[in-house]
């Protein structure tokens, strides 16, 4: 949409048919010492002037890094299609339309996004997404608080650091107790968790793959948890959901995921995808909008927004959640995603991301003084301990058009050597290679 | 549809009080106002209810409201079956769409008879 600001014939029309004087009149209750004393802004600029510096700036970013960051955003090929399709006029729009008869596509795409999500996480309910996967996980957690009527929140620190920060600050002023239980060199201290479960906890919160990329069967710990009446919230990795036990399978009562794997180019930010599934016991607690499927007066199949009594134009101030819409777009791209690559495409991608994760493991461990962190088994993501401080090999190697992993000491104390290592099908055994070549030459 | 032997509140509830327990609902008039109702959340066998105070709510395909209790005690019995056939309150919302049956703490205050009950909903038809 090309942006046309209001002439002034444009004004002068719109102030008389609301019958103000002025711009300035209808401003008149703002007192002046509320309003900016002054615009910093400069003047006006042209089209071509606006698209030149967009790119001067644009230049800035570093796009031919070759990377292994992940640390929860993952760099897997999206099909072209993805783009084709998603980019097309009837869903490309800032708001999207949920009236059942007018939107009858958007509402279908959002049902069928809903049940692919489903299957990933082998739960029995989807609503039509939230923002992200960190906003996921304390909805999740709310729904067990809500559903439990407990203030307790025992989480694993092996969970993404940047949603227990989200969980922490969205939860400061709620009157919730937090307790986070410590990570072993990077593993779940299931042990631990598991004894942290009493009568006073709403739910036990865990990641699979953890944030150091370690796999875990929380089956135990989630049985340990209902037998005291505690809700199993754990947050996934879609794409290693086709080769690994589903949430549904270890007995978690709410699955959710970071989507951006699915489909989304990463970004400073996003906007990303926030998937949420749940039990049927569970549903009501669920936030967010929900597409259900019906049959009009004719016996015709249709889609609609169903349970809306849990929102909060209908509950207000006891809704579910303040939370009345979903990243539309970004869930059809999720679709699109599952869609093209199907069950055995999405199963090659993790296959040959987590090959490519220990074909890399091998090759840094074999450098003198590099060891991984901790012996459990991962998918496509390690953490490595190096004799030398992480930062400085990320400084060293980021100039040279490596980025060799993520710096674990970033968000935990202690584990300043450590860097986290992320592969995808992108990752050639080449840039491996040439990876662990750089890295043994820099600790020689 | 007002039923002589029953008590009632100002927000639509019902209570059949006997000796020691009561059985709870909503009206006639609280059915026809929601309309059609599509989900009832409502206290477990062995909680605690009090007079006033919230027990519960009710979804309709058109809102969602509090379920207030009429008296005051400890949950003996909950209709369950109204979890698969919420319905049973819209067409028969004193008999197979009862809620909870409530061991009484101590004798109902406050609880309107049928004609004052009428006289609530005839004030808020207008």
């Amino acid at each position: 949409m090309p942006y046309v600001p209001h002439t002034p014939e444009d004004i002068r029309r719109m102030l008389g048919v609301i019958g103000a004087p002025s711009v300035e009149a209808l401003f008149a209750e703002i007192t002046p010492e509320m309003r900016p004393q002054s615009f910093d802004l400069p003047a006006g600029k042209s089209e071509m002037a606006v698209l030149a510096q967009m790119e001067d700036l644009a230049r800035k970013n570093a796009v031919n890094h070759v990377s292994f960051l992940g640390a929860g955003f993952y760099d897997h090929h999206i099909p072209a299609a993805v783009d084709a399709l998603s980019m097309r006029s009837e869903f490309y729009t800032a708001y999207t339309p949920y009236q059942p008869e007018a939107s009858q596509g958007t509402l279908q795409a959002i049902f069928e996004y809903q049940t692919a999500v489903t299957r990933l996480t082998g739960l029995t309910f989807a609503n039509a997404s939230v923002y992200d996967g960190g906003t996921a996980l304390f909805e999740a957690a709310m729904m067990a608080v809500r559903h439990t009527d407990r203030r307790k929140l025992v989480v694993c620190e092996a969970v993404s650091p940047i949603y227990r920060v989200m969980l922490g600050s969205y939860t400061a002023n709620l009157n919730l107790e937090l307790v986070t239980i410590a990570h072993k060199s990077g593993t779940c201290d299931l042990a631990a968790l598991t004894k942290a479960l009493d009568s006073d906890t709403a739910a036990v919160v865990v990641q699979n793959p953890n944030f150091f990329g370690t796999l875990n069967d929380f089956s135990a710990l989630f049985a340990a948890a209902k037998a005291k009446g505690v809700v199993s919230v754990i947050s996934v990795y879609p794409v290693l959901q086709s080769v690994l036990k589903s949430p549904g399978e270890m007995g978690a009562d709410v699955a959710v995921a970071e989507g951006q794997s699915l489909g989304l180019p990463l970004s400073f930010g996003g906007p990303y995808l926030g998937i949420m599934t749940c039990t049927r016991e569970m549903v009501r607690q669920m936030p967010g909008r929900m597409v259900g499927r019906t049959v009009d007066t004719q016996g015709r199949t249709g889609y609609v927004l169903t349970l809306q009594a849990r929102e909060q134009h209908i509950r207000r101030q006891k809704a579910t959640s303040n939370i009345c819409s979903n990243q539309a777009l970004c869930a059809l791209r999720a679709l699109m995603h599952l869609c093209l690559l199907g069950e055995v495409g999405l199963t090659r991608t993790a296959e040959i991301s987590i090959e490519r994760a220990h074909y890399a493991a091998e090759r840094l461990t074999a450098i003198p003084g590099v060891q991984l962190l901790s012996a459990a088994p991962f998918g496509n993501e390690f953490a490595v301990s190096l004799p030398v401080n992480a930062f400085q090999v990320i400084d060293k190697l980021t100039t040279r058009g490596y980025v060799p992993g993520f710096p674990l000491g970033r968000y935990y104390a202690g584990l300043e050597n450590a860097l986290l290592v992320a592969c995808t099908e992108k990752t050639s055994k080449e840039q491996i290679g040439i990876l662990a070549e750089m890295l043994r030459g820099i600790l020689a | 549809m007002i039923p002589d032997d029953l008590k009632y509140t100002k927000s639509h509830e019902w209570a059949k009080l006997e000796g020691e327990s009561a059985t709870v609902g909503i009206t006639h008039f609280a059915q026809e106002q929601l309309g059609d109702l599509t989900y009832i959340d409502l206290p477990k066998v062995g909680a605690t209810v009090t007079s006033g105070a919230e027990m519960g709510s009710v979804e309709s395909v058109k809102a969602a409201s509090e379920l207030y209790s009429p008296v005051s005690g400890t949950v003996i019995e909950v209709n369950n079956a109204l979890e698969a056939a919420p319905e049973d309150v819209n067409q028969d919302p004193y008999g197979d769409g009862w809620m909870i049956r409530v061991k009484l703490a101590g004798a109902p205050e406050g609880l309107l008879d049928a004609a004052a009950y009428a006289e609530v909903c005839a004030a808020e038809a207008h």
